[in-house]
């Protein structure tokens, strides 16, 4: 398999931009992995992503087509060529930052149209590229270079938004646990219809470093800790839950698909 | 520009038709079979004819959440192997501008419509205005080279949308139509005849998509989905696609030949028209639906031995550098109505030392060829 995985990569693409400890590569892996598991051919996929750290995990590492765009507007993009080539199999792969804050219209549109793309967020709850400020996914207290006294704002459990919005597939995976990940992608790839990951991707550089959690090792341990899974969590409320992140599979449902009127 | 000759969507004959629905059908001709937008007036028109005509030609429409939005599927579908364009007025250029950039840097084949009303900002939705002149040149950030048109009668509605599309696919850039209120509500005779030209986009696979050897060319473009391995980025990138952004002879080679590819071969896209210029002592340069007062003002200053005469501009980007000098030898003086306080103008006194004299209207009105008589008998007394 890994053998298989390496020819689906640019070999020029190396060195990877990620620093030591990023959870990005792991997600690279597991996306690679996904594919050639499902026996996809990588020519007929087309990665679409926006601007910042994770955007970069398609480009230019993956030998297909990409469209690396502007920041926040990779699913309005992707939009356009799945509409106008529905054979293309296209997978959005981006940041948080990237898909909810600065893209957010055009997430919960893409979600409530159920448009056939696969969007793969790299969730590490901060802008890493930019030096490590405040996301839309930052948890409550959390240091980051915006919020020196500790994040304020609730962030989005995007999870649930892209859900109400009417994504019908829709699932979290740490990629800590790489396994589930990579079969949870396999689902998201065969689904037809909106699907979405919320894939939980350390930053040990800019998220660890200002939350005493200053090693790669410590990062994953932590996110290892933190989750649990949504058949344990069956039940329980918020507050039986504290500090806890819910994974597993939240929606898998069918819904007639957005076609051009 | 090599074009091929391709059967009409529309039958031969006369119709009777609106400047925004002319548009729509200049578009299906030109082979357009993409079309993106959001309501906005005065060119939702636009819209409302593509989601009835693009079914005809098996085309895709979609209504957007934002004109963000819009341009950003036109691109997407562009690279996906479309004709492809949206339609919208000021405010959505705003809000597209960042994306037209993107276009500029990747070398992405689109039209833009932009009917003009009055500004700044949501200004008079339903008034004409030619103010988006300079914005549509200078809006994105960074050198560029873009294309753009300004019809003055629903026949250059659909003519010159289609010569935009050739144009954007010719040299690989976003092409605007800028049009404005006047033109894209009025209603006129629209002449289809048996036949359009059309330019298709190159493919020559093997070859680089983002570089040529020659400083000003321009590069085949695949689609995706035929297997080129597409790297496509807004970033500086080398003829491959690779992210190039530290790498200072790659910045500089890119932002010259977005320039040169266009600039260099400015003769083919520039177009103007001349009305009673022959012994003109007095010039008037006017584009778009002023363009049409401009000529009855013209003929009315003849009538009374005033030697005037008439430049009209039909492209406006890159600009009709070449013929503003060449008026501005033969005239001791040019007047510039124009719907707003003097872009155009402005543009060119680059090229001639003539005195320039800008007749500006911003009321949200279009400018009667009788103001235009008046300013030039005023000026002249």
């Amino acid at each position: 398999m890994n053998d298989k995985i390496s020819t689906m990569i640019n070999p020029q693409a190396f060195p990877t931009p990620f620093c030591p400890g990023c959870g990005h590569g792991i997600l690279m892996g597991a996306v690679l992995r996904a594919i050639a598991e499902l026996e996809y051919d990588l020519k007929q996929m087309l990665f679409v992503s926006g601007i910042g750290c994770a955007a970069w995990i398609p480009s230019p590492h993956f030998k297909a087509d990409t469209l690396h765009t502007l920041h926040g507007r990779a699913i309005a993009y992707a939009t356009g060529a799945k509409l106008f080539n529905p054979r293309l199999k296209v997978m959005v792969i981006s940041g948080d930052g990237d898909l909810s804050s600065i893209g957010g219209n055009h997430l919960i549109h893409a979600a409530r149209r159920n448009i056939d793309l696969t969007v793969v967020c790299a969730n590490n709850a901060i802008y890493g590229m930019t030096g490590g400020q405040v996301a839309s996914t930052t948890p409550l207290g959390s240091l980051t270079m915006t919020t020196p006294k500790g994040n304020q704002e609730p962030p989005f459990d995007l999870c649930r938004l892209v859900e109400a919005a009417g994504a019908t597939f829709v699932a979290r995976q740490p990629v800590a646990t790489p396994v589930p990940l990579t079969r949870t992608l396999k689902k998201a790839i065969l689904h037809r219809g909106f699907s979405f990951v919320d894939v939980l991707s350390p930053c040990p550089t800019q998220f660890g470093r200002r939350n005493a959690l200053r090693t790669p090792y410590d990062m994953i341990k932590a996110l290892k800790e933190s989750c649990i899974s949504a058949e344990k969590a069956k039940g329980l409320g918020p507050e039986q839950l504290p500090g806890k992140v819910i994974v597993g599979e939240f929606v898998n449902t069918n819904r007639a698909s957005c076609k051009s009127p | 520009m090599q074009c091929k000759k391709i059967k009409s969507s529309l039958a031969a004959g006369w119709y009777f038709m609106q400047g925004d629905e002319a548009c729509a059908e200049g578009a299906i001709a030109a082979g357009c079979l993409f079309f993106a937008g959001y309501p906005i007036t005065p060119a939702s028109e636009i819209m409302i004819r593509m989601v009835q005509r693009l079914p005809d030609v098996d085309g895709v429409f979609i209504q957007m959440e934002d004109e963000i939005g819009s341009i950003s599927s036109v691109i997407g579908a562009a690279w996906a192997g479309a004709k492809a364009m949206t339609a919208t007025s000021g405010p959505g250029i705003s809000l597209m501008t960042e994306s037209i950039g993107y276009a500029m840097i990747t070398e992405t084949p689109c039209l833009i419509v932009d009917v003009q009303r009055a500004g700044p900002s949501t200004g008079q939705a339903t008034r004409p205005a030619q103010g988006d002149m300079m914005m549509v040149k200078w809006g994105a950030h960074g050198d560029n080279e873009i294309v753009a048109f300004s019809p003055w009668s629903v026949q250059e509605m659909y003519d010159l949308t289609i010569k935009s599309f050739n144009f954007a696919e010719r040299f690989r850039v976003p092409a605007f139509l800028l049009a404005d209120e006047a033109v894209g509500h009025l209603r006129e005779t629209l002449v289809i005849k048996e036949e359009v030209e059309v330019f298709d986009r190159v493919k020559i696979p093997g070859q680089p998509p983002f570089g040529t050897e020659a400083i000003n060319g321009v590069p085949q473009m695949p689609a995706f989905g035929e297997g080129a391995n597409l790297l496509v980025t807004g970033s500086t990138h080398d003829p491959w696609g690779f992210r190039k952004t530290q790498d200072s002879a790659t910045q500089a080679r890119l932002t010259e030949r977005l320039v040169r590819k266009v600039r260099d071969f400015k003769s083919e896209i520039v177009a103007t028209d001349s009305h009673l210029l022959e012994d003109a002592e007095i010039g008037v340069v006017a584009y778009g639906f002023t363009a049409r007062a401009a000529l009855q003002a013209v003929k009315t200053l003849r009538k009374e031995g005033i030697k005037a005469g008439l430049l009209r501009l039909i492209s406006i980007w890159p600009f009709a550098d070449e013929a503003i000098a060449e008026l501005g030898k033969r005239c001791r003086v040019i007047f510039v109505p124009e719907m707003n306080r003097g872009q155009v103008a402005g543009e060119m006194k680059k090229y001639t030392t003539t005195p320039i004299i800008s007749l500006p209207k911003t009321n949200g009105e279009v400018i009667e060829p009788a103001e235009i008589v008046e300013e030039i008998r005023r000026n002249m007394a």
